[in-house]
C-alpha cells in the first residue's frame, strides 16, 4: 500500500475522481476530475499545481560536495554557480544511464539532487576519499510544482517580488506565509514554472497558501495524467517508460547510453574522471546505436485510414506509454515509441521513440503502428526537433 | 501368470507420480508402489485433527516445473496454487521486517533498518534472476555427462559451456562465488544490516546441516530463488489443500492416463539377477515382475536397503555410503483455535499470509547451528512459519487455523544416537512452542492439537534416510553429475533396469518434479522398455 504525501489531507479533499496511482510509493493524484482536460488547460492556459513530492530527494554537503557530484555526474557539477540548477544524468561504468534528474547548487557545498529512483546507496557507493555527506530528504522535504503562463503571477502574490526576477533554472530562498522555501525556476511541463521546496510539516500551509494566492490566476490542482501530456509536449524522456535504468535491465540491449537518449548535450567528457567517462569515450568516437526522436504523426494518413472504415479519427484522451514498432519507409522495424500524446495545444499527435542511429535526423520520414478498428496500420511520422511544444515564456 | 510391468515405481511421492504420469502418457504398462495410506511422501496432506488439514512434511511449492504442470494438464486435475503474499520477520525487541510483492513498501521497511540496504535489496533480487534464468536450463535437463564422448553428450556440454560464457562476466563472477561461499560472506558483499541478511541467509541452509557461515550456502540460496510461478521468479505458493493437493493431483493425472497406483504397499526388496533387475518383493512376500524398476526413494534406501550390497560393487557401495544425509530439521504441526496474534505486528494482515521466519540475527542462527553440531537440536532454533489456512478456507473450521513450522536445527545423530529421538521429542517440541510464545505469547491456549515431527519419526514415517528432506544434502559434491554417486547422475543406475528418479537424483530436492519428470523421458529415450 503506498504511503500518503504530506499534502494528501489537502490532495485528498480535492481528488473527487479517487483516481490514484503509486508513485515511487506515494499515493499520487492521477487527475483531480474525471477527465483530465481541465488540469491540462490550466497548464498551458493559467497555472497548474502538483505535488511531486515523490520525486526522491538527496541533499549532498561537504567541503568536497561539488568535486564529489562531479565525478559521479556526466556533467562537471564543479562548473555550477550557487543559485543555479542543472538537468543531467548519471551512468555505470560502462556509461549506460542509471537515472536522469536535476542538481541544484543550494551554496557553495550544498547541493540537492533529484531522482526517478533511489540513489542513495548508488551516491554512496561513491563517496569514499571525499568529504561529503549524503543525505536522504525524500521524506523530509515536500515539493509543489507550479507550472503555466500565470505561474510568474502566482509566485509574486505567494512569496513577493524577490521571485520575479529568477531566471530559468535559478533558485532562491523566499518566504511565503512565514515558512522558509526554496524556489527554483524548473519543472516538468516545458512552460514557465515554478518548483516550491518545503519542510514536510509545513506542506498544509503551503498548499492552502498557494492556491488561495493563486486563484485570481486561474491556479488549479492537477494531477499526473495531465502533467504526462505536457511532459510529451516538451519532448521529456522518463525513466522506466522511454527507457530502462542500467539497474533493472535482465539484459544488455535494454541499457542506453546519454547519447542513445539524446542527453549528450549533458556531457561534459573532456574533464577530470567520472563514471562511464572511459566507455562514453568510446562511443562519441564511433557514433551512437540509436537515437531518441519526437515524431509527428501524419494527421491526414491518419484520419483516412478511420474515414476508410466510416469513423472519426480517435485520439487516446491523455498519454500513452504503451510501446508500439516504428519501421523505415521501406517496412523494417527499426525502432519503438515508447510513449506518445494527443497534443491539444499544438493540434498534433505526438510520440517519443527511440530508432536506430542512422533514423534520428530531424526530417526523416517513418512509419508508426496506428490501431484503426483493431485492425494495424502503419502511418507516416516525421522525425522533428524536441521541444514539440516551446514557448519564449518558458525562458523569458 | 501375473502381469509383467513395462515399469514398477517405487513410492509414491511426487517424484515417483510424475514419473509415472510420463510413462503412461508414453502408453506404457507403469504401477506406483506406496507403504503408506496416503500418497504424496514427503508432499502430502492429512487430516490429522477433525477439520484440520495439515501439509504434514514439504509445507511450501515453488520450484515445481511449470512445463510439467502443462504437459500433465495438472490443473484439470484439480492443483491450484496460492502465492504467499510476503515474507515476515518478527523481532524479539517488538520490531519487525516484512519484503512485499510491492518494491516500494520493501524498500520504506528496509529502510528503517537500513536505508542503502534498502536500495541495494532490487539491484541483489535482479542479480538473482539473472542467476536463476542461467540455472534454470540447468535444472530442466539432465545432468551434463563430462566423462561420455558422444555427440549428443558432448553437444549438451557445449551448450552448457556456450550458456556459461553468453554470461556477463560480472554475473560469471557471482555464480563462482556461489558455488564457494557461506551464504553470509556472500550477503555481505550487498548488505551491512544483520536483520536484513538473517533471514535471507537462512535460504542457505534449510535442509543442509551446514551454518550460515559455513562456505557453500550460498549455492543453496540461489536454489531457493529459482521458485517460479507462471513465468515468475522467486515465488512461492501454497498448494489449495496443503502439499497434498499437489501430488493428489499428479496422481489423479497418472491415472487418467492408465497408470496404476497401489498403497499399502511397501516394497522390501528390489529383485536382482545377473546384474539385472526382474521387479520388486513386496512386504508380505508377494512378487512383482517389471521391466524396469523406477526407484523414488532415496539412493541409501535403494542401494543399501532394497537392492542389497552383494549386487553392487564395492566402490559404488561406498559412494553411496558417503552420500550425505544428514538430516537436520523438524516439524512441527498446529492445529489452532484462533489466529495467533503476533505482539510486533498483531492483526491478521497480509504480513502473516506469507512465511514467517523467526530468524533475528545471524549469530541466533550460528548458535543454533552451534548445538547441533555437537548433536543437540537448537534449543532456540530457526523457524519457518506458515499459516496456510489463512488463504485457504480448506484446510481448517472457520475461525480455527493451522500452523505449520519447520524446524531447525533438529540433527538426525544426536549425540545419544537417533533411535533416542523418541525421549527428546517432547522436549524438542517445546523449545519450538517456546521459541514461537515469545513472539505470540498466548500461542499455548490456543493449541487443539500437536504434531511434533523429529528427523527419526520422518525417517519412520516416510522413510527418508536420516529423515533428510532433500534426500541428500544439495551441496556442490552432490550435485549434478555427481548426485548421487560420480558417474551415475544420469538416472540410470549400475544395476541394468533400475533408475533413479527421486530427489536423490538430478537437479535434486524440494518440489520440483524435475527428477521424476527426467528419469521418465531418460528411460523412454533408452528404448529399453
Amino acid at each position: 500500500m503506498p504511503i500518503p504525501s504530506p499534502f494528501h489531507p489537502r490532495t485528498q479533499q480535492h481528488c473527487t475522481s479517487l483516481l490514484w496511482k503509486d508513485w515511487a510509493g506515494y499515493y499520487a493524484v492521477r487527475s483531480f476530475d474525471t477527465y483530465m482536460e481541465r488540469e491540462y488547460f490550466a497548464f498551458r492556459q493559467a497555472s497548474g499545481m502538483i505535488d511531486v513530492t515523490p520525486l526522491f530527494k538527496y541533499e549532498v554537503y561537504g567541503p568536497d560536495a561539488a568535486a564529489f557530484l562531479s565525478r559521479v555526474m556526466v556533467k562537471d557539477i564543479a562548473k555550477l554557480k550557487t543559485g543555479q540548477v542543472t538537468y543531467c544524468c548519471w551512468c555505470d561504468d560502462d556509461g549506460k544511464v542509471v537515472d536522469d534528474g536535476t542538481v541544484s547548487r543550494l551554496e557553495d557545498d550544498y547541493f540537492r539532487v533529484t531522482a526517478a529512483e533511489p540513489a542513495r546507496a548508488w551516491l554512496e557507493r561513491y563517496t569514499r576519499g571525499y568529504a561529503v555527506t549524503v543525505e536522504d530528504s525524500t521524506a523530509r522535504l515536500a515539493a509543489l510544482s507550479i507550472q503555466g503562463p500565470t505561474s510568474r503571477d502566482v509566485l509574486r502574490a505567494l512569496a513577493g517580488s524577490s521571485v520575479d526576477a529568477l531566471k530559468f533554472f535559478r533558485l532562491t530562498r523566499a518566504t511565503v506565509d512565514g515558512l522558509d522555501v526554496i524556489v527554483s525556476r524548473t519543472g516538468y511541463t516545458g512552460d514557465l514554472g515554478y518548483e516550491i521546496w518545503v519542510d514536510s510539516r509545513d506542506a498544509v500551509v503551503l498548499w492552502d497558501a498557494a492556491l488561495s494566492a493563486g486563484k485570481p490566476y486561474g491556479l488549479l490542482p492537477a494531477g499526473l495524467d495531465a502533467l504526462d501530456v505536457t511532459r510529451v509536449e516538451a519532448g521529456f524522456l522518463m525513466n522506466g517508460v522511454d527507457y530502462y535504468s542500467a539497474h533493472h535491465c535482465l539484459i544488455e540491449s535494454r541499457k542506453s547510453t546519454p547519447y542513445e537518449l539524446a542527453l549528450g548535450w549533458t556531457v561534459n567528457l573532456d574533464r577530470e574522471t567520472f563514471n562511464g567517462q572511459a566507455a562514453l569515450r568510446r562511443e562519441h568516437a564511433v557514433g551512437r546505436r540509436r537515437a531518441f526522436v519526437g515524431l509527428v504523426v501524419d494527421w491526414d494518413e491518419f484520419e483516412a485510414h478511420f474515414a476508410r472504415r466510416g469513423l472519426p479519427p480517435e485520439v487516446p484522451p491523455g498519454a500513452w506509454r504503451t510501446p508500439v514498432p516504428v519501421y523505415d519507409r521501406d517496412g523494417k522495424q527499426i525502432g519503438q515509441a515508447t510513449s506518445g500524446a494527443w497534443s491539444p495545444i499544438l493540434k498534433q499527435n505526438l510520440a517519443l521513440a527511440t530508432v536506430r542511429g542512422g533514423y534520428g535526423k530531424p526530417g526523416t520520414e517513418l512509419r508508426i503502428e496506428v490501431t484503426v478498428e483493431y485492425e494495424r496500420k502503419r502511418v507516416r511520422a516525421t522525425v522533428v526537433k524536441k521541444p514539440f511544444f516551446d514557448p519564449d515564456r518558458k525562458r523569458a | 501368470m501375473a502381469t509383467t510391468y513395462d515399469a514398477v515405481i517405487v513410492g509414491g511421492g511426487h517424484n515417483g507420480l510424475v514419473s509415472a504420469a510420463y510413462l503412461a502418457k508414453a502408453g506404457r504398462k507403469v504401477l506406483v508402489l506406496e507403504q503408506r495410506h496416503v500418497l504424496g511422501g514427503a508432499a502430502t496432506s492429512e487430516e490429522l485433527h477433525p477439520g484440520f488439514t495439515f501439509s504434514v512434511f514439504s509445507y511450501v511449492v515453488s520450484l515445481f516445473r511449470p512445463h510439467i504442470i502443462r504437459e500433465l494438464e495438472l490443473a484439470r486435475h484439480g492443483l491450484e496454487i496460492i502465492p504467499l503474499e510476503a515474507s515476515f520477520l518478527p523481532l524479539p525487541d517488538g520490531d519487525s521486517l516484512c519484503r512485499w510483492a510491492d518494491p516500494h513498501l520493501t524498500r520504506q521497511e528496509i529502510a528503517r533498518f537500513n536505508p542503502r540496504d534498502a536500495e541495494v535489496y532490487p539491484e541483489f533480487g535482479l542479480a538473482m534472476r539473472k542467476m536463476a534464468h542461467f540455472v534454470k536450463s540447468i535444472i530442466d535437463q539432465p545432468a551434463p555427462d563430462i566423462g561420455s564422448l558422444k555427440p549428443r553428450d558432448l553437444a549438451q556440454l557445449l551448450r552448457l559451456g556456450k550458456h556459461f560464457q553468453s554470461l556477463d562476466p560480472e554475473l560469471m563472477h557471482i555464480h563462482l562465488k556461489m558455488l564457494t561461499m557461506s551464504a553470509v560472506d556472500f550477503l555481505d558483499q550487498w548488505f551491512e544490516s544483520g536483520v536484513l541478511k538473517a533471514p535471507m541467509s537462512v535460504s542457505g541452509i534449510i535442509g543442509t546441516f551446514l551454518g550460515v557461515r559455513s562456505p557453500g550456502t550460498a549455492y543453496v540460496l540461489l536454489h531457493h530463488y529459482m521458485g517460479e510461478i507462471d513465468g515468475a521468479f522467486r515465488a512461492w505458493g501454497f498448494s489449495k489443500g496443503g502439499t497434498g493437493g499437489l501430488s493428489f493431483a499428479i496422481a489423479d493425472a497418472a491415472r487418467a492416463l492408465g497408470a496404476e497406483i497401489r498403497t499399502e504397499a511397501r516394497v522390501e526388496r528390489i529383485r536382482v539377477k545377473n546384474g539385472k533387475t526382474t521387479g520388486v518383493v513386496l512386504a508380505g512376500g508377494e512378487e512383482i515382475a517389471a521391466r524396469a524398476v523406477l526407484s523414488s526413494v532415496d539412493p541409501r534406501l535403494t542401494f543399501l536397503g532394497m537392492v542389497g550390497e552383494e549386487h553392487l560393487d564395492p566402490e559404488f557401495t561406498t559412494a553411496i555410503r558417503r552420500y550425505k544425509l544428514r538430516g537436520s530439521s523438524g516439524k512441527v504441526n498446529l492445529a489452532l483455535d484462533a489466529f495467533p496474534e503476533f505482539t510486533c505486528r498483531p492483526g491478521n494482515g497480509p504480513h502473516m499470509r506469507g512465511d514467517i521466519a523467526i530468524a533475528p540475527g545471524i549469530d541466533y542462527l550460528e548458535r543454533a547451528y552451534d548445538q547441533a553440531k555437537y548433536g543437540a537440536f537448537s534449543e532456540r532454533p530457526y523457524l519457518n512459519i506458515v499459516i496456510p489456512s489463512l488463504v485457504d478456507p480448506t484446510v481448517a473450521p472457520p475461525g480455527k487455523h493451522v500452523l505449520s513450522a519447520f524446524v531447525q536445527y533438529a540433527p538426525y545423530n544426536l549425540a545419544t544416537g537417533p533411535e533416542s529421538w523418541p525421549e527428546h521429542r517432547e522436549a524438542f517440541g517445546e523449545a519450538v512452542i517456546d521459541t514461537i510464545q515469545e513472539y505470540c505469547p498466548r500461542i499455548r491456549d490456543l493449541i487443539l492439537y500437536k504434531q511434533v515431527l523429529t528427523p527419526w519419526d520422518i525417517e519412520q514415517q516416510v522413510g527418508l534416510s536420516e529423515g533428510n528432506i532433500f534426500q541428500g544434502e544439495l551441496s556442490l559434491e552432490q550435485l549434478l553429475f555427481l548426485r548421487p554417486a560420480p558417474g551415475w547422475g544420469r538416472y540410470r543406475t549400475p544395476v541394468d533396469g533400475l533408475w533413479m528418479c527421486g530427489s536423490g537424483a538430478h537437479p535434486g530436492g524440494g518440489i520440483m518434479g524435475a527428477p521424476g519428470e527426467l528419469a521418465a523421458k531418460a528411460l523412454l529415450r533408452s528404448r529399453s522398455i
